[in-house]
């Protein structure tokens, strides 16, 4: 790692309607270094390196390349200076192939495409940096770890120098976040440098050189990654102390209030998802699914929620058999659902804040009137929620789309909450979010516990299952292969069974 | 046999029209703009086209006039759905609307002149001369013959070439074009005016070589066939090939069954017969107006969304 630096922003300003994403903020990388640039949802960091890469305009500051000004149109002339980005939400056409992607925009390709020859040439970098990935595979066809791969090599075949990853870790299960870290020590040893989003502290104690911390649009500090705590990095990017631990009290369970005995399901490509799957949860528990992604978890909570049908077996809320009825009968038996997808599950991007919460509630009084919706009415209670959730919101006319994911979270989890549901179905309610909303979820979801609540939990962070769940359901190509209480449960154990593994009780 | 050949002639010479046209507005969507003028389009240059030669003399000079008018008219679309960000159903609707009632006119003092030039038909040399597949396929007109071409070379271009690349690109994730510096908006003008010369083209092959002559309302709905075939194809233009030509045959089903005994004695019929391609049009694209059926046939995953660069929240 040298000392000269490969980019410098000087007091960088970004502005959006209504928002100051980037004020007056100053950042620069060396060589060969992993700079981590870390900051909650919202803190400006894509804003930051979406001006770094040519695809924001600022409104204020310079920035310089290699000591020399440069003045980025588009991400076309970034590229042309050795900076590329990663996007937080991949850029790459689905309905095209690996190297389509990689080739895509590239000037002095010919005209007709000699597939094999850029197919080899895409292998060979993907060797060099240990990213191995199928040059013809279409990208609907991979994993998201997969698809970051593409995204990656995309850049260094156009030869980046700087390279920047928006959480880049978001997507990828444990052992993919070890091979990610080992890809970008190398090619930071060859002389690149990187620029790491997060908001996971371990990670960016774990990988980075400096770390420089946003904190509401502006530049907090930048540290060299010795003697760091958690608890400093956090509290400076919080602005205040982060308590680390939940409060619980013991497990007591009450009547089952949702089994699914054998259930079977099909998932997108028709294929068995759910295989003969038997779970209960009782009143006043928490039940944390674990395993490892594409196991059958996102079909569960859809089954349960009513949106995926059922080709086998039965489903009953507090009693009630619900197998085959559909979402409305769900709700009104008492299930709620916060799903994985927010923005295209979980809410109607276009309709405002207001009408997403009501979203729940309009079918019945006092929101319904005889023949049209109490707006008024609707106004009201939206902003007892917005205020009791903490939703950070311009007005409850906002159209949802423009709120961020934490706040949309918010949003989802307020609806379903303060219908009263009998049981909760949560699917990744932390993915995404940074340490303030997590903490917040956590505990709203510990509350609901509190008051009886049956809640299935499903998560990709196990010290989260650990922290928040009763008991422990391990599930694997469709089936619940373990069910053990949380607080005698151990990582190695529950690891194991997500691998597919027998284990003896 | 005889009946059969006729038939299939007939088919491919009608389809002609109907295939440069929905060829025109797939590479369009496949950029992402839908264009519901094609009907409007198609008559416009059909009567420009008609009109062009009449006075120049050339049935060429009319061709080209109606290419470029296709093309003009195509960019008023572009302009108000790329630029001006509007919807696109209905400014295509209106581009309808605008070609059918121009075209009738301009066209009114056509109708009565004398027959303006044609564009050339002519027998392939050797070819023409194959039992069965001759009489079908090598005796036409010069349009008919570019559309052999256009069907294969369009595919060629679409799926085989940097460019058509870049197209599939523009119209599946615009944004991810963008980042890699392909301009969505210059990629969208560029596919959306292709298409109205293409359409205009077909106009034109209507008028000049397969009608061939002028009356308000030439088009008859084949640009609605085209913006139909366009799902039914699955936005590949081989498909689209067979699908044009299969509906050229429907349409010309009933002018060949006419003397047939029972449609003789039964004539209304014959009307049902003539309903045949617009029926199939509207159940093409009802089942093609939902979401999940246009993903599963490989919709352009963009098609019909206005792309902003900073806009957040698709
Ligand atoms: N395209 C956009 N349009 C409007 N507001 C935006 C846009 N992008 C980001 N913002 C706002 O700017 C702020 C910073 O966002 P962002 O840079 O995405 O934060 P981070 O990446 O740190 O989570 C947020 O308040 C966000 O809502
Ligand atoms: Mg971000």
């Amino acid at each position: 790692m040298s000392t000269n630096p490969a980019f410098e922003m000087r007091n960088i300003s970004k502005r959006f309607p209504g928002v100051l994403a980037n004020d007056n903020v100053s950042f620069a990388a060396a060589k060969g270094e992993i700079h981590a640039l870390l900051g909650e949802n919202g803190a400006g960091k894509s804003t930051l390196m979406s001006v770094l890469c040519g695809l924001y305009r600022p409104d204020g500051g310079e920035l310089l390349i290699d000591g020399a000004p440069v003045d980025f149109r588009s991400p076309r002339d970034a590229i042309r200076a050795g900076v590329g980005m990663v996007y937080q939400h991949f850029m790459l056409a689905p309905s095209q192939t690996v190297t389509e992607n990689v080739m895509l925009g590239l000037r002095d390709t010919p005209f007709v495409l000699n597939t094999p020859q850029l197919a080899a040439e895409v292998e060979k970098i993907g060797a060099q940096f240990h990213l191995p990935v199928d040059p013809h595979a279409m990208i609907w066809q991979l994993s998201v770890g997969e698809q970051q791969r593409v995204e990656i090599i995309k850049m260094l075949y156009r030869g980046a120098n700087i390279l920047i990853l928006d959480e880049p870790t978001a997507v990828l299960t444990p052992p993919e976040i070890e091979g990610f870290f080992r890809t970008l020590r190398e090619m930071a040893a060859a002389g690149k440098t990187i620029v790491f989003i997060s908001h996971k502290l371990d990670e960016v104690l774990s990988i980075a050189d400096r770390i420089t911390i946003l904190r509401g649009g502006k530049w907090v500090d930048t540290v060299a990654n010795a003697n760091l705590t958690k608890a400093t990095l956090a509290s400076m990017m919080v602005g205040r102390e982060v308590l680390f631990r939940l409060d619980k009290t013991p497990h007591q369970p009450g009547a089952a209030q949702l089994a699914l005995s054998q259930v079977q399901a099909l998932d997108d490509k028709r294929l068995p998802a759910l295989r003969k799957l038997s779970l209960t949860v009782h009143a006043g528990e928490i039940v944390g699914v674990a395993g490892v992604a594409g196991n059958g978890q996102r079909e569960l909570a859809e089954v349960i929620a009513g949106i995926r049908p059922v080709t086998g077996g039965a489903i009953a809320v507090t009693g009630q058999d619900v197998t085959h009825a559909p979402p409305l009968a769900r709700i009104q038996a008492g299930v709620a659902y916060v799903p994985e997808d927010r923005s295209a599950t979980g809410s109607a991007p276009d309709l405002s804040v207001a009408e997403n919460l009501a979203l729940r509630a309009f079918r019945k009084a006092p929101l319904a009137g005889r023949f049209v919706l109490k707006r008024q009415l609707m106004q009201q209670q939206a902003q007892k929620l917005i205020a009791q959730f903490g939703i950070a919101t311009p007005s409850p006319q906002t159209p949802s789309r423009k709120l961020s994911g934490g706040n949309l979270q918010k949003l989802i989890l307020a609806r379903e909450i303060s219908s009263q549901p009998q049981v909760l179905v949560a699917a990744y309610p932390t993915r995404g979010l940074d340490i303030g909303a997590t903490e917040y979820v956590r505990k709203v979801l510990l509350e609901e516990r509190e008051k009886g609540v049956a809640i299935l939990l499903l998560s990709e962070d196990l010290e989260e299952i650990f922290a928040l769940a009763d008991r422990i359901a391990v599930i694997f190509e469709g089936q619940i292969v373990g069910d053990l209480p949380a607080n005698t449960a151990d990582l190695e154990t529950v690891g194991l069974l997500m691998a597919g593994e027998q284990v003896e009780a | 046999m005889a009946f059969l050949i006729n038939l299939l002639s007939a088919g491919i010479r009608s389809g002609t029209a109907i295939l440069f046209a929905t060829v025109g507005e797939i590479l369009a969507e496949r950029a992402g703009v839908l264009n519901l003028g094609v009907e409007g389009m198609m008559l416009m240059g059909a009567v420009t086209a008609y009109g062009v030669a009449y006075s120049t003399g050339s049935a060429w000079v009319g061709l080209l006039a109606a290419a470029a008018m296709g093309g003009l008219l195509a960019l008023l679309h572009a302009f108000v759905t790329i630029t001006l960000r509007a919807d696109q159903v209905v400014s295509g609707l209106a581009l309808t609307f605008l070609g059918s009632g121009l075209s009738a006119v301009v066209g009114a003092p056509l109708v009565e002149v004398a027959q303006a030039p044609r564009l050339p038909a002519f027998n392939i040399p050797l070819l023409a001369d194959l039992p069965v597949l001759g009489p079908i396929l090598f005796q036409h007109n010069v349009m008919v013959y570019i559309g052999f071409l256009l069907a294969p070379l369009a595919w060629f271009y679409v799926f085989r070439t940097r460019p058509g690349m870049e197209l599939r690109a523009v119209g599946e994730y615009p944004a991810a074009a963008d980042v890699m510096g392909v301009s969505v908006y210059r990629t969208r003008y560029l596919y959306v005016v292709v298409g109205g010369v293409f359409a205009g083209i077909a106009g034109a092959a209507l008028s000049l070589a397969i009608t061939p002559l002028w009356v308000e309302g030439l088009t008859a709905g084949q640009g609605w066939i085209a913006v139909g075939l366009v799902i039914f194809a699955g936005w590949n233009p081989l498909r689209a090939a067979l699908g044009s030509y299969l509906f050229g045959a429907i349409r010309r089903l009933p002018l060949d069954l006419q003397n047939v005994g029972f449609f003789l004695r039964n004539p209304t019929y014959g009307y049902f017969m003539n309903m045949l391609p617009y029926l199939f049009t509207i159940a093409v694209l009802v089942i093609g107006s939902r979401e999940a059926m246009r993903r599963r046939v490989g919709a352009p995953a963009a098609l019909g969304q206005p792309y902003v660069r900073e806009e957040r929240g698709k």
